[in-house]
């Protein structure tokens, strides 16, 4: 009895010192986020005492703006990185790709509570979001019925695909020898639950036909979101990578950074095969559905921008960069594969959206705050996450007495 | 992959598989009643308003001063608070007035949106709305063609308000109350087959009188709303872009792909697994770890 006391006492004060804040507290993340994180909330309040109308620019004509433009199509594109690497490193084998796979993993999984989370702020009716789940009103022909599906499910493959980091940090060694098992079971189902998903958000769109601009309109939306999902989740890995490889630094072992360069090549060469197969089939559609005459005025400059600009250039970047071993280019075709990405995804579900309407949707500060709030909080919880269980480090040996060793050398 | 894996897999799948899309039958079923629907003839509309203070009565919801508040002056929308308006359009064959509200579509785009079933097309015709499942995704909204789904925006609890025509008249057999309340017969209430036939016979009788266009015939597959009219319909606002094609159409084959996703990729991508399967590696399919 003494024992199990004893253990439940260690356990608590474990979680107990999980808990405290580490490092410093006055950094410059830290700075701008917290301000922008209360004032989320206090808008939030808002939000839902006094309806979507009190913080955001919504109406009629736009019933859909940057909380799902931004934070639901575009964050779910920047997640993609994840089903991609865990297809490289799990059915692949692609073993060059390993030490990023657990931040990737994380990456994603927290991607999907947070900007599929997110979806609940912009829900008139939240209170109703579990009405697909129950049974009571099965949608199923619904293009959203099957989204909202596939992300309930596939937060909890990747759940199951991060949980042995999580069984190392408590140190549970049959619970990760469990975890490790249900590994690539979880990888298949993610990555085909990923394919529909991903395409599926680009369905979604496929009813408004008469509202969004024909440039932008295509039956092909789906392949589009699935294929472009593949170079937007790469380039946020690149991106990621590069940032998390400065932040947490002193937890990767010597040689990290050859290992982490050769890896970033290799993700190019990925991109660059991924961004060809669209570029191609876009330019196949263009010349097939002869939109020349759609090139003039603003439209078309803004669509030569998004299609010239923001993904043929990135490609021959990418391109460029995985030849010559230059890293640095690699990087700056990464962030305009990412601003491409968001540019695509906001015409065709915003700025695209209602485009021959006078009444033209512009998002309210407020909306832009509580963005803002999610994509901060989930920084907070990743680097929370990071900082407490071998996400970046080499996972140690299981057992209390080797936690409480790497506690210490954390400290 | 070995055995237990696989069936761990196979488990996930089926469970994935709860998520199956159904076809989208949207069409009335055989031996159902036929659809209701209303025949408007705008060459009758006086412009009088009666229809918008009876449905605001009717439904509890606004009721306009059709005497003083000049609003035939804008052209107006629905909005949230009135289910149907009536537009004044100075037209090549003089004033024109037209009263619009929901579609009632035969295979309305905005029930093929809804993920809870909130919007249901119900077999007598009326598209309605339910207070209790509707989770306020507005995905309804984004896929109107007509985009008559409007939402309260100012509200804590907010509803979507749409023309339901009069579902708790027309369910047990009664006209809508704008129809009642029209004093020139220029809104008739009927089945579409017998809407169509009067409809006809006025273009046909009248060639002069009318286009020869019944607008809603084929437009998005059908509309329980019909219209008639003297000048061609773009001058009286109707958009002539939006196609004959039903448009839950437009989803459907995406939707019929993902059964094929979910029961082919898991075994592709297994297969692709077994293939890179180094000969000495004996057991382990959880790879890297």
């Amino acid at each position: 009895m003494a024992r199990v006391a004893d253990e439940r006492q260690s356990l608590f004060s474990f979680f107990k010192d999980q808990l405290r804040p580490r490092g410093k507290l006055i950094t410059p993340f830290n700075v701008i986020s917290i301000p922008v994180i209360i004032a989320g909330v206090i808008i939030l309040f808002f939000r839902f005492t006094q309806g979507l109308g009190a913080t955001t620019n919504l109406s009629q004509q736009n019933p859909w703006g940057i909380w799902i433009g931004f934070d639901v199509v575009t964050g779910v594109a920047f997640a993609g990185g994840a089903y991609v690497l865990t297809f490289a490193v799990y059915v692949m084998r692609m073993d060059k790709f390993h030490p990023i796979i657990r931040a990737t993993v994380l990456n994603g999984f927290l991607a999907y509570v947070f900007y599929a989370g997110a979806l609940v702020f912009d829900l008139g009716r939240p209170w109703h979001v579990i009405n697909p789940v129950i049974g009571n009103a099965f949608g199923y022909n619904s293009v959203l019925f099957l989204v909202a599906w596939h992300f309930m499910l596939y937060m909890t493959a990747e759940f199951v695909e991060f949980s042995p980091v999580i069984t190392e940090w408590l140190g549970l060694k049959k619970a990760r020898r469990v975890a490790n098992s249900l590994t690539l079971a979880a990888v298949i189902l993610g990555i085909s639950l990923s394919t529909l998903h991903q395409s599926g958000l680009g369905a979604l769109f496929l009813m408004a036909k008469p509202k969004i601009h024909p440039l932008w309109y295509s039956e092909f939306i789906p392949i589009f979101f699935f294929v472009s999902s593949i170079f937007a989740g790469i380039s946020m890995v690149i991106f990621e990578s590069t940032i998390s490889h400065r932040v947490f630094k002193m937890q990767m072992g010597p040689g990290s950074h050859e290992r982490l360069n050769e890896i970033i090549i290799g993700l190019a060469r990925g991109a660059t095969i991924a961004m060809f197969v669209y570029y191609f089939f876009k330019a196949l559609i263009f010349i097939h559905d002869d939109q020349w005459a759609l090139i003039k005025g603003f439209w078309g400059a803004w669509y030569l921008t998004e299609v010239l600009g923001f993904v043929l250039v990135p490609m021959v970047l990418f391109a460029y960069g995985s030849r010559h071993k230059a890293v640095g280019i690699i990087k700056i075709a990464a962030v305009l594969t990412l601003i491409g990405v968001l540019l695509n995804r906001l015409n065709i579900s915003v700025i695209a959206f209602n485009w021959n309407v006078a009444d033209k949707y512009i998002p309210h500060w407020m909306e832009i705050v509580v963005t803002l709030t999610v994509v901060f909080s989930e920084i907070w919880i990743f680097r929370w996450i990071v900082n407490r269980m071998p996400v970046m480090r080499e996972p140690g040996a299981l057992g209390s007495p080797n936690r409480k060793r790497e506690l210490q050398s954390l400290n | 992959m070995n055995r237990r894996n696989f069936f761990r897999l196979s488990g996930m799948a089926s469970i994935a598989l709860m998520a199956k899309t159904a076809e989208a039958s949207h069409g009335p079923r055989p031996g159902a009643p036929e659809f209701w629907g209303v025949l408007v003839d705008t060459t009758r509309c006086i412009g009088c308003r009666s229809c918008e203070v009876a449905c605001g009565e009717e439904n509890g919801m606004f009721v306009p001063d059709v005497e003083n508040d000049g609003a035939l002056e804008t052209l107006r929308t629905t909005d949230e608070t009135q289910w149907t308006v009536v537009n004044h359009f100075e037209t090549s064959k003089g004033d024109v007035f037209v009263k619009r509200q929901c579609m009632h579509c035969w295979q309305p785009a905005c029930t093929a949106a809804c993920l809870t079933k909130a919007m249901e097309k119900t077999e007598l015709g009326p598209v309605i709305w339910h207070e209790n499942r509707c989770m306020g995704c507005r995905f309804c909204m984004v896929s109107c063609p007509f985009d008559v789904p409007k939402f309260e925006y100012d509200s804590w609890n907010p509803k979507i308000q749409k023309c339901i025509m009069c579902w708790h008249r027309t369910s047990v057999g009664d006209k809508p109350a704008c129809v009642e309340s029209c004093p020139t017969d220029a809104l008739i209430f009927g089945h579409k087959r017998d809407l169509m036939e009067i409809a006809r016979m006025r273009i046909y009788n009248h060639p002069e009188k009318y286009v020869h266009k019944i607008y809603g015939e084929h437009e998005v597959g059908g509309t329980g709303w019909l219209y008639l009219s003297a000048v061609p319909f773009e001058e009286i606002g109707f958009r002539m872009d939006l196609g004959t094609t039903p448009y839950p159409e437009y989803t459907k084959d995406f939707l019929y792909g993902v059964p094929l996703v979910l029961l082919g990729f898991p075994a592709l991508l297994a297969g692709m697994n077994l293939m890179t399967r180094p000969e000495n590696d004996e057991e382990s399919g959880v790879h890297g770890e």
